[in-house]
């Protein structure tokens, strides 16, 4: 047999703060071939992403630092190196050259201030010893490979005047600049859309494929894990509980918590009440160890058999919810942009339509799903109706008051009822609010509950309903994952227990396995309380799992509206079937 | 880019134009007659109401201020009641020497205070950290007459390495004392601001990636990390250097340093209206001046402020 193009032996990878050392990685073992794609999947908090920057060595110490293991990589001779055993001036030669790195976030992992081409061309002048001429041509190259538009304009431009989808090509061109022999992935298409997201994981397929490179596919959804990867490593809390091939993973998993993964993604073939959660399969004791629980030995259909919404049910909900009278009715809103100065005075009569005449209501108790692509209108449409935004023009009206013609002070007591989860769990917590705290201030400025000990009580009893723990009262958002603080927006705005929800693509930053229960408790949360949701997502398939009726949108206009299920099986427009193609894992799952 | 300069420059103008009305306001503010201020104590009521006659103190508020404007536009701003000079002459006279101050001052904190606020960063939570931020502690709380007191008492006085008064006619060491005293404020603050800056941008995502390409340290600092995390040191420092352009007035009385600082605080003395309504409209110049250039250099800082 070949020698692996990567071996990773007894790895153990560890934080220590002044409290407490945490063992991030466990003493784990796997290898990567060339040529082919090892997916590593987990949720946040597993050590996959504290994995893949022990291999590339950039760990950041302190507080992290390697203390075990060995990393052999296999040279182009054929020799193995251990990059841990390597000084770090050594080590620099691998980076961004024989073994590179794509990241989550291209929104914020590409430098402000440098243009795009330089920020390519960094690295090949760096490794390679040739021209700035010479460079520039292989970066425009390299942006074609990376199917960038226009690369002659773009090699000049910064990163913000471009997409999301194109930063993330930028990033790819970036670390195939010089022909790595190991590209490792960490959740590179977490952060966009779903129709974007398919382009990006064909395009490195393709580039896998072409230059023949080992690559380390690193994410939470096993559906897109298996768009890509010809093996796979499960991890949970540092180690490794399964491992195998694609179809062994997918067809037989064995391990409670790749079931749980597996079967919390929400299907597009039948509605399910609630998502089954990992929570269902397994449980995790207070030392770390699992315990499978009776479910752990069952197929995933027979798990979610007796969840099953009929098709009875589906219709006679539809037919009580048309019976009523709408809370929300919104009539030809439009919401303009002016463009961004361009006159002398920053005057300009363009405008950029954002929001183009839509109409719709929504029925007490109904979920409506808003579902487009990023810059359709959909987050605009969210905040007209809020009037975080002032629309343009037409009516939005909630109970038979017309919203748009309220004056501040109503439109205060009525935001009591109004309330929003947005979009980046990262920038809707105030840093230096305890997580307590930041429940509390709306409570106490609401005037919710009688004394403190009332409110607190009341402030750990949504904590709990969140998944959290009575002791993260007092702790700071920095010291919670993503996931964790998008479940803290969610209680704090189920505080004054609003009748109206808008969830601004709240769960789209979440690992499956956390969105799955955070879905699940907004379903209850929406049947205990009578609530009415708008809920906002690019995610076709969460959306479908949680509405009853879906308007897609594109460009600002609502192109389509329904009823969930006849739009997921007989859409009418063309670019609602992209929407449903688009989803990962569903050639394999359905 | 055009427009933006002429906007900046309309923003400017109407600043100005704010200044100078309140600059010419002022003297109506002010306790005591500029006239009897001249002649002094023993001078007799018929000779100081010819002098207000003569300065046109007599004629009304409106009729003073458009003639106080015409003369302005023309680059006039009066003669000294004191000495009977110019003004506009006097200014110049004295500024070179206050902008030799600011600028080595300033040129001197900037440079240092940007290499410390790194090493601190860099550093962080280390001794070489502590040490830093302690002395950049007393930079700021020290005042700036006791710290130059002190200087002058060590340097001039006991050690006597260093000569403690007068302008660099006599010599370029006689810029060192009031160049540093002037320096030690700004160097203290500016290295704080750098260091918190730096801080965060290194834990930006950015700083991984250009690590992921393997390049060095140091090019990880000072190209990627360095200019993103320019923005607020450039407002401090312009800040800084408007306010030390405008007269230094500790430093300068100090040192006895013949600049815009030792003037204005004569002009004061004596009631010199036009001294102060000069000194008060260069101030307003430079900040309006220096606050353009910023506006320009963050263009070139940070791409996305371009069209704004």
């Amino acid at each position: 047999m070949n020698t692996p193009l990567l071996q990773v032996k007894n790895l153990i990878t560890e934080f220590r703060s002044e409290e407490r050392t945490h063992q991030a990685v466990q003493d784990i073992s796997f290898s990567v071939e060339r040529g082919k794609t090892l997916g590593i999947v987990g949720e946040s908090g597993s050590g996959k992403s504290v994995t893949s920057l022990s291999v590339m060595r950039l760990i950041p110490d302190p507080p992290g630092r390697i203390i075990q293991g060995e990393i052999l990589f296999t040279e182009q001779d054929g020799s193995q190196t251990d990059l841990l055993s390597l000084p770090e001036d050594k080590m620099r030669k691998y980076r961004g050259n024989q073994i590179s790195m794509i990241f989550q976030e291209p929104m914020t992992s590409l430098n402000p201030v440098i243009k795009c081409g330089q920020q390519i061309m960094e690295a090949i002048i760096l490794h390679e010893n040739i021209s700035k001429d010479e460079a520039r041509h292989r970066v425009l190259q390299l942006m074609k490979e990376a199917q960038l538009p226009r690369p002659e304009a773009m090699i000049d431009q910064y990163p913000h005047q471009l997409s999301g989808g194109q930063k993330q090509r930028v990033m790819i061109a970036m670390a195939m600049s010089c022909n790595p022999s190991l590209l490792i992935a960490d959740e590179p298409t977490t952060a966009l859309d779903v129709t974007v997201q398919a382009t990006i994981l064909d395009l490195m397929r393709d580039l896998q494929k072409k230059h023949n490179m080992g690559m380390m596919f690193i994410t939470h959804d096993l559906g897109v894990v298996s768009e890509i990867a010809d093996d796979i490593i499960v991890m949970y809390k540092g180690k490794i509980v399964e491992q195998g091939s694609v179809q062994d993973i997918f067809q037989n998993p064995q391990h409670p918590y790749t079931k749980g993964l597996l079967a919390c993604r929400p299907r597009l073939d039948k509605k399910l009440h609630i998502l089954p959660t990992v929570r269902d399969f397994m449980d995790e004791n207070p030392d770390g160890s699992i315990t499978a629980k009776s479910l752990a030995h069952a197929s995933i259909d027979e798990v979610v058999e007796h969840n099953i919404v009929s098709e009875e049910q589906i219709n006679k909900r539809n037919e009580e919810l048309s019976s009523l009278q709408p809370l929300l009715t919104v009539d030809n809103l439009k919401v303009y942009f002016p463009m961004r100065n361009s006159g002398l005075f920053g005057n300009s009569s363009e405008m950029v339509k954002a929001v183009d005449n839509i109409s719709f209501d929504v029925k007490p108790g109904e979920t409506l799903g808003l579902v487009g692509e990023s810059g359709c209108g959909k987050t605009t449409t969210g905040r007209a109706i809020l009037r975080l935004v002032e629309p343009t023009d037409g009516s939005i009206m909630f109970k038979g008051q017309d919203i748009r013609s309220l004056s501040k002070h109503e439109l205060k007591g009525l935001r009591k009822n109004f309330q929003i989860i947005f979009q980046d769990p990262y920038s809707s917590l105030n840093p230096r609010l305890s997580v307590g705290s930041a429940i509390m201030e709306v409570l106490n400025v609401h005037k919710v509950l009688d004394n403190e000990k009332q409110r607190k009580e009341y402030v750990l009893y949504l904590l709990d309903k969140v998944n959290l723990e009575p002791y993260h009262f007092s702790n700071y958002p920095h010291e919670f994952s993503g996931g964790q603080r998008q479940r803290i927006c969610i209680a704090r705005a189920l505080a004054l227990k609003p009748e109206f929800l808008i969830c601004d693509e709240s769960v789209s930053a979440l690992d499956v396995s956390v969105q799955a229960q955070v879905l699940n408790l907004l379903v209850q949360l929406r049947e205990e309380f009578k609530l009415t949701y708008i809920f906002i997502s690019h995610d076709l398939s969460v959306v479908k799992f949680i509405s009853d009726r879906i308007a897609v949108m594109n460009a600002g206009s609502i192109i389509e509206i329904g009823n969930a299920r006849d739009i997921y099986e007989n859409p009418q427009q063309e670019y609602t079937q992209r929407l449903i193609d688009a989803i990962p894992g569903n050639h394999s799952f359905s | 880019m055009i427009s933006y300069i002429i906007r900046k420059c309309g923003y400017a103008l109407a600043v100005l134009f704010g200044v100078v009305t309140t600059a010419f306001l002022i003297n109506f503010v002010l306790p005591g007659d500029p006239a009897r201020l001249m002649l002094g104590q023993r001078a007799d009521e018929q000779s100081i109401q010819a002098l207000r006659v003569q300065l046109g103190l007599d004629k009304p508020m409106y009729e003073q201020y458009t003639k106080y404007i015409g003369r302005l536009i023309q680059g006039d701003l009066g003669v000294s009641y004191s000495t009977n000079r110019d003004v506009l002459e006097t200014i110049v006279d004295k500024f070179p020497a206050t902008a030799l101050l600011a600028i080595t001052a300033m040129f001197f904190s900037t440079l240092l205070g940007i290499i410390l606020g790194i090493i601190a960063a860099i550093k962080a939570n280390t001794w070489i950290d502590a040490t830093t931020m302690g002395f950049a502690l007393l930079g700021i709380s020290l005042p700036s007459f006791v710290f130059g007191l002190l200087l002058l008492l060590l340097f001039g006085e006991i050690w006597k390495i260093l000569p403690s008064s007068g302008y660099i006619d006599k010599g370029i060491s006689h810029l060192f004392l009031p160049m540093i005293t002037l320096a030690f404020r700004p160097l203290s603050i500016i290295a704080r601001v750098t260091r918190s800056s730096m801080l965060d941008v290194l834990n930006q995502d950015y700083v991984r990636t250009a690590r992921a390409k393997g390049l060095s340290e140091s090019s990880v600092i000072l190209r990627h990390a360095l200019r993103n995390a320019l923005n607020p040191v450039v407002t401090t420092v312009s800040a800084w250097f408007s306010g030390l352009l405008a007269g230094t007035f500790f430093v300068e009385y100090i040192f006895n340093w013949p600049g815009i600082g030792t003037l204005a605080i004569s002009a004061i003395e004596k009631l010199d209206y036009p001294i102060i309504q000069g000194t008060v409209l260069l101030t307003a110049i430079i900040f309006v001046v220096v606050n353009a250039i910023v506006d320009i250099i963050y263009v070139f800082l940070d791409p996305k402020v371009k069209l704004s």
